[in-house]
């Protein structure tokens, strides 16, 4: 029997592999910033202000300029911390949300100049679980961070974060049990190639909704940003970083709701297929999935104007009492009617 | 046996207690009424003025920054050095010396004139006696409000600088807005 744990698609030479890590990098990299400036900019027009905008024309320079001041800043380290955790902590966030990305399918295996390249970084065959290994290797980088800062607030933050991980990431999983006993794969190309007939948001509508909730949780983003929770742990686990190490965080922040919002994307909004049959020339697919995750982010950035962070017993209580049976009855329920079905 | 309360007391009001399919109803629904809001702020627009660029514009009572006048048709200062704006000023920030009006050096209207006229803006409280004190309506409240400066000695305006028209102008509320 042969022991394969997990099949890559590697029809590809390794050049090629390189340079898509390199274009996902760099993509990443660039969407970050206009996810940080729209951020500042929606919140400030959802709030009757306008946000950002004296650096540069309608303060479009404004990440550049946050990022130089970031990197600009004195290296600094409590006396109370524990060096080389503190170091490695932001490293491992920034990591954990880069290699999450590489597997967001962009489109489908096309012909570039008479070579055949898939527009994503890898395509595994264990997608999802790919992604919940990664999730679970990030909360080592807010955990780390928080413990080896040696502060009482970055350690509280720290503990929330990992208690909230740990109480989301299994509502996470159930949602998306439904979607793969439905398309009957695990590889995030082929959940998209069987979303032809009909976007998975249709039929697992609450799936969708309990993936949300959970990768608002995931991201440690508003309502469920108690690991920062800034009145009263003034920034948790980031309390005692700054400069580059911050901007770490920052960054890995941002990365992980694109993350989400594309994973979004890809699961349950039909990645790079349009509705009504439209077909357009593949070089279109990578816009349609920007624009999918676009909508995902305003609505991260949305839900962070409007609601207030939740206390720690109503996150506990709403993540194992609601969240938690609502996805089990979900997947039950999915399991039952795929198998009467087929 | 409960306690009940008398027909005085007023009943407060409380939300259903949280929990059960009700609780997760009212919940989602708030979040949508919640979200409905924040998006009509987008729709609504910003009401922040950009301060710099644009300026509230103030009452034609507003009171700002002095002003010391002239006579429109012989351009003689109105003061006459009386001081009763000095005796009146409850910051005690007004100086004034006066001296007499000579037939070859004709300032003023009257017998005599303030040869010294001083308003230190830093202890200024901006009340307005000055002006209500002043016979000749000499000295009245203007509109300028942008007034800080680089050193305490700056704001100690001279007679020159009361008498000059500021020099930019701050925007006047229409009658109605």
């Amino acid at each position: 029997m042969n022991a394969t744990l997990a099949v890559v698609g590697y029809y590809e030479p390794w050049w090629i592999q390189i340079i898509k890590a390199i274009v996902i990098f760099a993509v990443a990299l660039q969407l970050v910033p206009i996810v940080l400036l729209a951020e500042r900019k929606l919140m400030g027009r959802m709030q009757g202000r306008y946000g950002p905008n004296r650096v540069g024309p309608y303060g479009l320079l404004q990440p550049l300029a946050d990022i130089l001041k970031l990197l600009t800043k004195e290296q600094f380290r409590p006396a109370t911390s524990v060096g080389v955790l503190f170091k490695v902590a932001p490293v491992i966030s920034i990591l954990t949300a880069v290699a999450a990305f590489a597997i967001i399918p962009f489109g489908d295996a096309q012909d570039i100049f008479g070579t055949r390249v898939g527009l994503y970084g890898v395509d595994v065959s264990i997608g999802p679980l790919y992604l919940f290994a990664f999730g679970a290797i990030a909360f080592y980088g807010i955990m780390l961070g928080g413990w080896s800062s040696g502060s009482k607030y970055s350690f509280l933050g720290a503990m929330r974060g990992a208690a909230q991980l740990i109480s989301y990431e299994v509502s996470q999983g159930l949602a998306l049990l439904g979607v793969i006993f439905t398309s009957q794969t695990l590889s995030l190309t082929g959940i998209v190639h069987a979303q032809g007939g009909m976007w998975y948001v249709v039929p697992q509508f609450v799936g969708f909704l309990i993936f949300l909730v959970a990768g608002f949780a995931e991201t440690n983003r508003a309502p469920f940003d108690l690991t920062e929770a800034d009145a009263e742990l003034v920034g948790g686990y980031n309390t005692e970083f700054g400069g580059g190490p911050f901007a770490s965080y920052y960054f890995a922040e941002y990365l992980n709701v694109l993350v989400v919002s594309g994973i979004t994307t890809t699961i349950f909004l039909g990645g790079w297929l349009l509705p009504f049959g439209i077909h357009p020339p593949g070089w279109v697919d990578p816009f349609v999935v920007l624009f999918k995750m676009g909508l995902i982010t305003f609505l991260f950035i949305w839900v962070r104007a409007t609601l207030p962070r939740l206390r720690y017993d109503q996150l506990m209580s709403f993540g194992w009492k609601v969240l938690l049976p609502l996805a089990t009855l979900n997947a039950l329920v999915t399991a039952i009617l795929v198998v009467v079905t087929h | 046996m409960a306690w009940t309360p008398g027909e005085d007391v007023v009943e407060v009001v409380r939300a259903p207690a949280p929990g059960a399919a009700g609780g997760l109803y009212r919940s989602f629904g708030e979040t949508l009424r919640g979200l409905k809001t924040t998006f009509a702020r987008i729709i609504e627009g910003p009401v922040t003025i950009q301060y710099p660029e644009e300026k509230v514009p103030v009452y034609p009572r507003f009171r700002g920054r002095h002003k010391l006048h002239r006579f429109e048709d012989t351009g003689l200062e109105k003061c006459v050095g009386c001081s009763l704006c000095a005796a009146a000023c409850p910051a005690d920030c007004i100086r004034v010396v006066a001296a007499e009006n000579t037939p070859d050096n004709r300032v003023s209207a009257g017998e005599r004139y303030a040869a010294v006229y001083e308003i230190n803006l830093s202890r200024c409280i901006f009340c307005g006696y000055c002006e209500v004190a002043c016979p000749f309506d000499a000295i009245t409240m203007g509109h300028e409000y942008e007034l800080s400066d680089y050193s305490r000695t700056d704001l100690i305006f001279t007679k020159e600088m009361l008498l000059a028209e500021p020099l930019e102008r701050t925007p006047l509320r229409k009658e109605g807005e």
